[in-house]
């Protein structure tokens, strides 16, 4: 039972970075802006999250850093791909290999500094259950927002009127455009969101998962978590059953090598890979056969007057 | 006003040109890094060898890195714009930059290569590595003496012959403490990747190890024992910021040395392809100071090392009996040879595991 409860406790924490991420990049790519600067976005996260939990002991104000640094880095990419109408792929990409080095510059000051990792909440009685205990009421804060994060999204995509003109930017921004709708300025908006929740999720990184900072410490999260967009055909729901089955296999194959399971290592490693695409893949087949990607997806738009 | 600022034009072109001419004369160094230099554990440590060598010889070079070059082919095309650069003397830091190196130094003979720890040469290129399972060895008698549970836990990076010849020196010394001493292997299939080195240490924990061993870079496996109350080994550096009650002891990575003795031959024009293999007794590694164990622990890792420092002592000593039982052909006389333990792709007795690929 303590073994079942330890791995759910580590299925949680690693697939929330992915999840925090992934909902960010939906709201973005909902609007009809790829954004591939996942990865970098959230790298700089780390780095300014970490630094500011570092420098004033809080982990709080180190998760607004974070929130602040994601979001500023994706306003160069507002900036370039919606200001300039720049290629948003190759603004993306560009996004990310800058991510990976200011990373390293902002970091170097404090590789190897520790911090006292994000506290996990303790309701005496509640926590204490056995199994569900810890699991529903002994989690740091990151992971209850996760979930408070995605419901949100959800929301206010489907059940707000905001939600629809964004989607409605995303579907046809010509028609949004048309209707009176101020498609670039909704979609700055859109790609911000997307960089605070970037920016979030590489903070989660060395405030909570592994608390230290060192370059490079987000090791392709960004990319799974833009995959988990594209295999969840743009849908929250499907989303949250992407980022934790991923995280759920990831930590799986773990314990089977330890119990000596006699599959080759290689093979475990992809296995979260497969299982995710694979079951989403299956889902989306299931309900509305094909994709639903956003209309207007990764196009560029420029509004005549 | 004018004139002035032409002749500061004239001044600064003039400058340039000396500069530029000065830094032609130094013979230009390039290193190759798999990971970012504030990894803390591998990349980091080559780094160090790499700022030693500056320090030593800073006015005859030049030097330039490239980190986080990831491995396959992008390492080549890396290799490459460091020779278009200019550099004459090349090291790529990891074992999967090994046929890339080899690649490009086919395509450039006039320019040395120096490959950390693979096995492939060329005139031009040359091989260096070290011993570390002779450390792994001692930190198996270590490991042995201090678990309580009688299960050890290591995670592994790639299933490549260094990492398969750690887990089986430090087997091979446990089992001379704890005969029924188990160890249970993780494969992270990664060199670096914080959070997945964590996850794998927590499995380890959660299913009974009480000392972890690491073959990946990053200080989260020791970071993770400490909040659980565990032991663990450093990896490459020294890592006991991250477990000040945690840590028994570290493999050392120490380049310095070596950086320095091959860019000394590279200026006076001795360079020859060679195969640096060096151990405990040739300075290439060390290990980190032994805490947070009893004396007569402290006692055993110390004269161990003092034995196999000397020869006296060799972790591959004959007869080594395979997983299958059957005993391991022994080519070195009373040891494995050389070629055995670089090549080894079996475990020992003890290890109720597969190999993966096996």
């Amino acid at each position: 039972m303590e073994l079942v409860e330890a791995i759910i406790l580590a299925v949680l924490a690693a697939s929330t970075p992915l999840l925090i991420a992934a909902t960010g990049e939906l709201v973005t790519e909902r609007s009809g802006v790829l954004n591939l600067g996942v990865e970098g976005m959230m790298i700089v996260g780390a780095a300014c999250g970490f630094g500011g939990a570092w420098l004033t002991g809080s982990i709080f104000i180190g998760a607004l850093f974070g929130i602040v640094a994601g979001t500023l880095m994706s306003l160069i990419f507002a900036l370039m791909a919606l200001g300039l109408a720049v290629n948003q792929v190759a603004t993306g990409l560009a996004l990310t290999i800058l991510g990976v080095g200011l990373s390293g510059l902002i970091g170097a000051g404090f590789v190897g500094e520790r911090i006292t990792p994000a506290v996990h909440l303790h309701i005496p009685g509640l926590t204490d259950i056995p199994l569900v205990g810890r699991v529903l009421f002994g989690e740091d804060g990151f992971v209850y927002f996760s979930v408070a994060l995605v419901i949100g999204v959800w929301w206010f995509l489907y059940r707000t009127r905001a939600g629809l003109i964004l989607r409605a930017c995303g579907d046809n921004h010509v028609s949004a455009h048309a209707l009176g709708y101020p498609v670039l300025r909704i979609r700055t908006f859109a790609v911000m969101f997307g960089g605070a929740c970037a920016g979030l999720a590489g903070a989660y990184l060395p405030l909570a998962y592994t608390p230290f900072f060192i370059p490079g410490m987000t090791a392709g999260r960004g990319w799974i978590a833009l995959a988990l967009v594209v295999f969840s055909s743009w849908r929250p729901g499907r989303l949250v059953v992407g980022a934790y089955l991923f995280g759920a296999v990831t930590i799986l194959q773990l314990h089977a090598q330890g119990w000596g399971v006699g599959i080759p290592s290689q093979f475990m490693s992809a296995l979260p890979y497969l299982a995710t695409v694979i079951v989403l893949v299956l889902l989306s087949r299931a309900r509305t056969g094909g994709s639903t990607a956003p209309a207007a997806l990764g196009t560029v738009f420029v509004p005549d007057r | 006003m004018r004139k002035s600022l032409l002749a500061l034009a004239a001044g600064l072109l003039l400058a340039a040109s000396v500069g530029a001419a000065s830094a032609a004369d130094k013979l230009k160094v390039g290193f190759i890094y798999l990971g970012p230099i504030g990894d803390l554990g591998w990349t980091y440590q080559h780094e160090q060898g790499r700022l030693a060598l500056v320090k030593e010889l800073g006015d005859k070079i030049e030097t330039t890195y490239l980190e986080n070059v990831p491995e396959g082919p992008d390492a080549e095309r890396s290799i490459e714009q460091l020779v278009r650069a200019g550099n004459k003397l090349i090291f790529t830091t990891s074992f999967g930059y090994m046929d890339p190196t080899l690649k490009v130094a086919k395509k450039y003979p006039n320019v040395h290569f120096e490959h950390a720890t693979g096995y492939k040469r060329n005139p031009n290129m040359s091989t260096y590595s070290a011993k570390w399972y002779q450390g792994r060895y001692i930190q198996g008698l270590i490991a042995a003496k201090m678990s309580k549970s009688g299960v050890l836990g290591y995670i592994g990076s790639f299933p490549i012959p260094e990492v398969v010849s750690g887990i089986n020196a430090t087997i091979l010394a446990a089992q001379t403490i704890n005969p029924n001493i188990k160890v249970k292997i993780i494969w992270a299939n990664t060199w670096f990747d914080p959070g997945k080195e964590a996850d794998a240490a927590k499995a380890l924990i959660d299913q009974g190890a009480d000392v972890i061993m690491q073959h990946t870079d990053s200080p989260a496996a020791m970071q993770i024992a400490s909040e659980r109350g565990k032991l663990a080994f450093g990896q490459d550096s020294e890592m006991i910021k991250f477990g000040p009650k945690t840590q028994l002891t570290s493999i050392l990575d120490t380049w310095g040395p070596y950086y320095i003795e091959r860019v000394k031959a590279e200026l006076a024009g001795t360079w020859k392809s060679e195969d640096s293999w060096g151990g405990l007794d040739s300075h290439m590694f060390a290990m980190a100071p032994n805490t947070n164990m009893p004396d007569d622990v402290k006692k055993m890792a110390e004269d161990a090392q003092a034995a196999i420092t000397s020869g006296k002592l060799h972790p591959f000593k004959c007869p080594i009996v395979g997983q299958d039982g059957k005993p391991v052909e022994c080519k070195g006389g009373d040891h494995l040879d050389d070629g055995q333990i670089l090549g080894m792709n079996f475990y020992v007795k003890g290890i109720d595991d597969k190999l993966p690929g096996k």
